[in-house]
């Protein structure tokens, strides 16, 4: 479904990206995971058309990104920190994009009901906190039901019970066979969620495994250890 | 383009500053009239008036709404709309916002007080140079990423065109004054919005003895018919060719 060719971008001398290649299919749910600063927010943002890399290509349901605006009525967007125009309401943020997308596709209001906007329509954006904008944010992403779902840091800031109800939505979204990509430093709360792991460091993919092969190679039953022993691994100088 | 548009004109319509602007035009149009004897003296009054306000209010709101802009601008991008589309929109919001203000607030005291030729091609003119001031605050806006330098580039701009300019001019024309200058100082000329437009409208009005250096230049250079369309087609080049390439930039802009 997303076919990223030796995608590379430098902000001034850093270098970011370093020709990145993946490919993510259809009803995968893949974590991307990664220190801080290795060029997984800078990733998604590409597949956004946020930034605009220096090289290389990117192909969304075999269509170049970079020709037509359209594709992004397949993806639902639910960023790290949500920046919004601070002098609109929720209500009139959320009306803004429903008019914008001009989607015919039915819309999906579950988490819409689960956190209760109803009640917080008349709120200005600069009066939320940062959870409340977080729910925001992940009302917007699900709301058009768009076949693939970029979720950067979605639980980060959102209190335990909207955090599961979150989970719970993208299980369930999983389950239709959707394309999901969500950046974390949780791990142990991507273990019921996730099928595949996409490892990134200093703008390099270590390994891009599905995760009941990584399991069964590390010998172990959590996402967390199982990475913690590749990493260590690597460290003593083994190669995956 | 037409549900962007709609929603940075609502949203620019909230903000009191526009109505704050139209009324100081009003005020500005209806006291250049009502305090000179002549009509054609009120037009030289309103003129230079807002030869000095128009730029000022335009570029410097324009870069702050685009500064505040910000969010509103990642909001729209990370959905299926074309880049071009949104910048194009906020030009457009601010420039017929600021062009109905100018209309609203000079345009009907000028359709009262002075001659129809004259009247409208002011008004024309304060449409003109409303564009060519927003259309280079979005320009400052992507040459700094950084607020408080973009609109410190723009009060900069400001202050070159309204009063630099023709200081320099000046000096040039005595430092310069064994030369045959005259061919050069019209080149000058073209390298300033508010320059030509004075000119445009003083080859209008006929008043040569208050027509200033380049004025008198001009029009013995072009003649007043030439000298129109060369100066009026200097202006619009001043509107486009900002826009033009702060669209191209925006295109490639990382955010």
């Amino acid at each position: 479904m997303i076919q990223i060719e030796k995608i590379s971008k430098k902000f001034g001398k850093l270098s970011v990206l370093n020709s990145v290649d993946l490919f993510l299919n259809k009803g995968e749910c893949i974590a991307l995971i990664g220190p801080n600063g290795c060029g997984k927010t800078t990733l998604i943002k590409i597949i956004l058309g946020m930034v605009i890399p220096d090289t290389g290509n990117i192909l969304v349901n075999n269509e170049s990104i970079f020709k037509a605006e359209l594709y992004k009525k397949q993806i639902g967007y639910m960023p790290q920190i949500g920046r919004y125009p601070q002098n609109m309401t929720i209500g009139q943020i959320i009306k803004m994009i429903k008019g914008i997308r001009n989607s015919d596709a039915e819309l999906d209001y579950d988490l819409y009901k689960a956190y209760d906007l109803d009640s917080l329509l008349d709120k200005k954006m600069s009066t939320l906190s940062g959870g409340t904008m977080q729910k925001v944010s992940a009302v917007l992403a699900f709301m058009f039901n768009p076949a693939i779902l970029i979720l950067d840091e979605p639980t980060a800031g959102l209190d335990p019970i909207a955090a599961e109800k979150l989970k719970q939505k993208i299980i369930a979204e999983k389950q239709k066979g959707k394309l999901i990509i969500i950046t974390s430093h949780l791990l142990s709360e991507l273990d019921d969620m996730v099928s595949e792991l996409i490892f990134m460091q200093e703008g390099d993919i270590i390994f891009h495994q599905s995760v009941s092969a990584l399991k069964t190679y590390t010998q172990t039953e959590k996402i967390s250890k199982a990475i913690l022993q590749i990493l260590k691994a690597g460290k003593n100088g083994k190669n995956i | 383009m037409g549900r962007i548009f709609k929603y940075v004109m609502l949203d620019i319509m909230k903000n009191r500053f526009v109505m704050v602007y139209t009324f100081i035009l009003v005020l500005i149009g209806w006291s250049a009239f009502t305090l000179e004897d002549s009509s054609a003296k009120g037009i030289l009054t309103l003129l230079n008036l807002i030869l000095l306000t128009v730029p000022l209010v335009s570029i410097l709101f324009s870069a702050i709404y685009i500064y505040n802009s910000a969010e509103f601008i990642e909001l729209l991008i990370s959905h299926p709309i074309k880049r071009k589309k949104i910048w194009l929109s906020l030009f457009w919001g601010l420039n017929s916002s600021l062009v109905t203000a100018f209309i609203i607030g000079a345009g009907i005291p000028l359709l009262i007080f002075a001659e129809p030729p004259l009247s409208f091609l002011m008004i024309g003119i304060g449409i003109l140079i409303t564009t060519i001031f927003v259309s280079l605050a979005m320009l400052c806006t992507i040459v700094y990423k950084d607020k408080a330098k973009g609109i410190g580039l723009t009060i900069v701009l400001w202050i070159y065109f309204a009063l630099l300019f023709d200081g320099i001019l000046l000096f040039l024309l005595f430092q310069f004054a064994d030369y045959p200058i005259e061919q050069p100082m019209v080149l000058m000329t073209a390298l300033s919005p508010l320059d030509l437009s004075r000119i445009l409208i003083l080859l209008q009005l006929d008043t040569s003895a208050i027509m200033g250096y380049t004025g008198a230049i001009f029009k013995d250079f072009f003649g007043t018919t030439i000298g129109m369309v060369v100066s009026l087609g200097l202006l619009i080049l001043w509107g486009v060719l900002p826009f033009a390439y702060s669209l191209s930039k925006f295109k490639k802009k990382d955010l």
